[in-house]
């Protein structure tokens, strides 16, 4: 019987074609909503969790000053080249220091110019970025001390000027140095901040210093512990050694932070998780306005067939067999609906995953779910009118025109 | 003015036994129904006719088991309808009772056969079973080649015709028309009477309400309704 209350349902739909798809349209968008949004969503948190992997590993990040509300950090004094000596030849399990610089400059070669950001920096950056070289050299020892103009520029850079012609041996104009091109980064995206990492030019630390900026400033530390190491116990050594190095004594709060970037990319997942459940639930309302157009419809359609309705009691319908029929319809209705906002869906979340550069990961389970409340809804919302259908008096109802 | 045939409630298909109905209540109630007896035996072919407002609707509602009395008893096959829930009565309709009205009211947009096949989808009966009697039944009413027609495809007489055979398919013991002939030019209505003629003969008992002498003239029993009475019960000379 369901079997035939299903056929009925099809044969009644078809009948109302384009009344029958903009009946579910609220669906179609509910379920695409919800789709698109926690497709996006799980795509975003795999990619912010996939970043962790990227962004080297058991990497700690000291900046002076303290992050937080109410804590101003440019007052905290920067670092300098004598913290990041005592911090490779004092602390245990540490693998690499690199010192950081950075400034916004305009690269030009020939014609081409470029806003790019510079990194005054020396080897370790690249082990502590997990960075590999696509071409070139990194700096020599020798380029480090004498503060060389030599860079190393990342893959935008290297396009964006370039093009297809090589780059080492040329020397590119940075502000007003010029410098000779010795290495070209690998390519790695975007972070996990949606910036261009390969949008930059390193250029030894001390040549920064002395050429570009006009001081011995170093703004940010990055330190790379050994693999087995305990980053909490290389965190607790650092801002030991920094309190000491500046002088912090007693209960004096630190003036610079030292920050695991695990922990700071597992946050960051948290918060996209977060923000696609909220996303999905604000997208769940529009499912549930998407319910009450159907049930709007069902009504209207119930009345506009009232006389259909007089008709199949009068040969022969039971009232359950009504019920169930527009039941049935309202059901089929909305998974129709549902099927079709989830190919919508996935399709907008295919798009703008492609568009955001994160991964399409489709999630059986959020589809499953979708494609239940879509029926729920069909029940739901179904029932009143269908209802309605069933208790008509087939008097009435064959009377009416 | 003795009624016919209530001697034997018991073996009567149709009995109506002080059956009255009224619409509304108190002052501006309507007795639409004033203690009628009625009784009506398998395989006649019954005309009921009276003026609008003289009740023969309502007596045709409690006869089609769509409605009940307000007092009195309606006897179907002896079983007392007015005792019945809705449901009852929707299972004795479908069991017993086969439906034509004046305006075909057949549903739109889905073919003679699958209109034909309706009351047998209700009743549960298999596909191929559905098929093979519905395709007999329009064979009965003469559109076995229509079959496959939407309603908007067929004329009037072939709409009711398609009508008759969705009421007969169930095979009822009583057909029911409204009217059957109301919306027909004479020649198409003359054609529908004999159809139905030709079904009483294959022992359906047919009741049928008209306000056209001509057509109730094809009934062996004419039953007159004025101001909610049985004015006149009459038999028909095709009887005789």
């Amino acid at each position: 019987m369901l079997l035939e209350a299903v056929k009925l349902a099809l044969a009644s739909i078809r009948r109302n074609a384009l009344r029958s798809f903009l009946t579910v349209l609220g669906v179609v968008i509910g379920v695409g909503a919800v789709i698109a949004m926690v497709t996006i969503g799980n795509g975003t948190t795999a990619k912010v969790t996939a970043d962790l992997a990227k962004l080297g590993s058991n990497l700690l990040f000291v900046a002076p000053g303290q992050f937080g509300p109410g804590r101003a950090s440019s007052d905290a004094k920067p670092f300098n080249a004598r913290d990041v000596e005592a911090m490779r030849s004092q602390l245990p399990d540490v693998r690499a220091v690199a010192p950081v610089a950075q400034r916004s400059v305009t690269a030009i070669l020939g014609n081409e110019s470029r806003l790019t950001v510079l990194t005054g920096t020396d080897d370790d950056f690249l082990i502590t970025q997990d960075w590999g070289l696509a071409a070139g050299r990194s700096f020599l020892e020798g380029e480090l001390r004498a503060g060389r103009a030599a860079c190393i520029i990342g893959q935008t850079v290297r396009d964006k000027l370039f093009g297809h012609d090589d780059p080492l041996g040329t020397s590119l104009r940075v502000n007003n140095i010029s410098c000779e091109v010795i290495g070209v980064l690998q390519a790695k995206g975007q972070s996990s901040f949606g910036t261009d990492q390969d949008d930059t030019i390193l250029i030894p630390i001390r040549a920064f210093q002395r050429r570009i900026a006009g001081n011995s400033d170093i703004s940010r530390i990055y330190v790379s512990a050994e693999d087995k190491a305990d980053t909490a116990k290389v965190q607790a050594n650092i801002e030991r050694l920094l309190r000491e190095r500046r002088g912090i004594v007693g209960d004096k709060e630190d003036d610079f932070s030292v920050r695991d970037m695990k922990q700071v990319v597992q946050t960051m997942a948290g918060t996209t998780a977060v923000l696609t459940g909220l996303l999905g639930a604000v997208a769940a309302v529009s499912l549930l306005v998407g319910g009450i157009g159907i049930m709007n419809i069902m009504l209207v359609s119930v009345t506009e067939r009232t006389r259909e309705i007089g008709i199949r009691l009068a040969i022969g319908a039971l009232e359950g067999q009504v019920l169930t029929q527009f039941l049935v319809e309202a059901v089929v209705l909305s998974l129709f609906g549902g099927v079709i906002g989830i190919l919508l869906g996935l399709g907008l979340a295919g798009l703008a995953a492609r568009g955001l550069g994160v991964p399409f990961l489709i999630d059986p389970a959020i589809i499953l779910t979708a494609f239940g409340f879509a029926a729920l809804v069909g029940v739901i919302f179904g029932y009143f009118p269908a209802r309605r259908a069933a208790m008509l008096d087939p008097i009435e109802a064959l009377r009416h025109e | 003015m003795k009624p016919v045939g209530i001697e034997r409630p018991e073996a009567a298909l149709i009995a109506f036994d002080g059956v009255s109905k009224v619409f509304g209540l108190g002052a501006s109630s309507v007795r639409a129904l004033d203690h009628v007896d009625l009784r009506i035996d398998q395989g006649e072919f019954v005309a009921i006719m009276g003026p609008s407002g003289s009740g023969k609707s309502t007596a045709m509602n409690i006869i089609g088991c769509l409605d009940v009395p307000t007092s009195g008893r309606y006897l179907f096959k002896g079983l007392d309808v007015g005792s019945l829930d809705r449901r009852g009565r929707a299972l004795l309709r479908r069991r017993f009772l086969g439906f034509v009205f004046q305006g075909f009211n057949l549903i739109g947009r889905t073919s003679a056969l699958e209109n034909v096949e309706l009351p047998l989808t209700y009743r549960g009966i298999p596909a191929d079973e559905r098929r093979k009697r519905s395709l007999l039944a329009l064979d009965r009413v003469g559109l076995k080649e229509r079959a496959s027609h939407a309603p908007s495809e067929l004329s009037g007489g072939q709409q009711q015709r398609v009508a008759i055979a969705r009421a007969i398919v169930s095979e009822p013991s009583v057909l029911l028309a409204d009217e059957p002939t109301g919306n027909l030019d004479t020649r198409t209505s003359r054609e529908i009477m004999d159809l139905l003629s030709d079904l009483n003969r294959q022992s359906i008992t047919v009741v049928m309400v008209t306000h056209e002498p001509d057509m109730a003239a094809c009934a062996r029993r004419i039953i007159r309704f004025v101001d909610g009475h049985i004015e006149s019960d009459n038999r028909t000379m095709e009887t005789a």
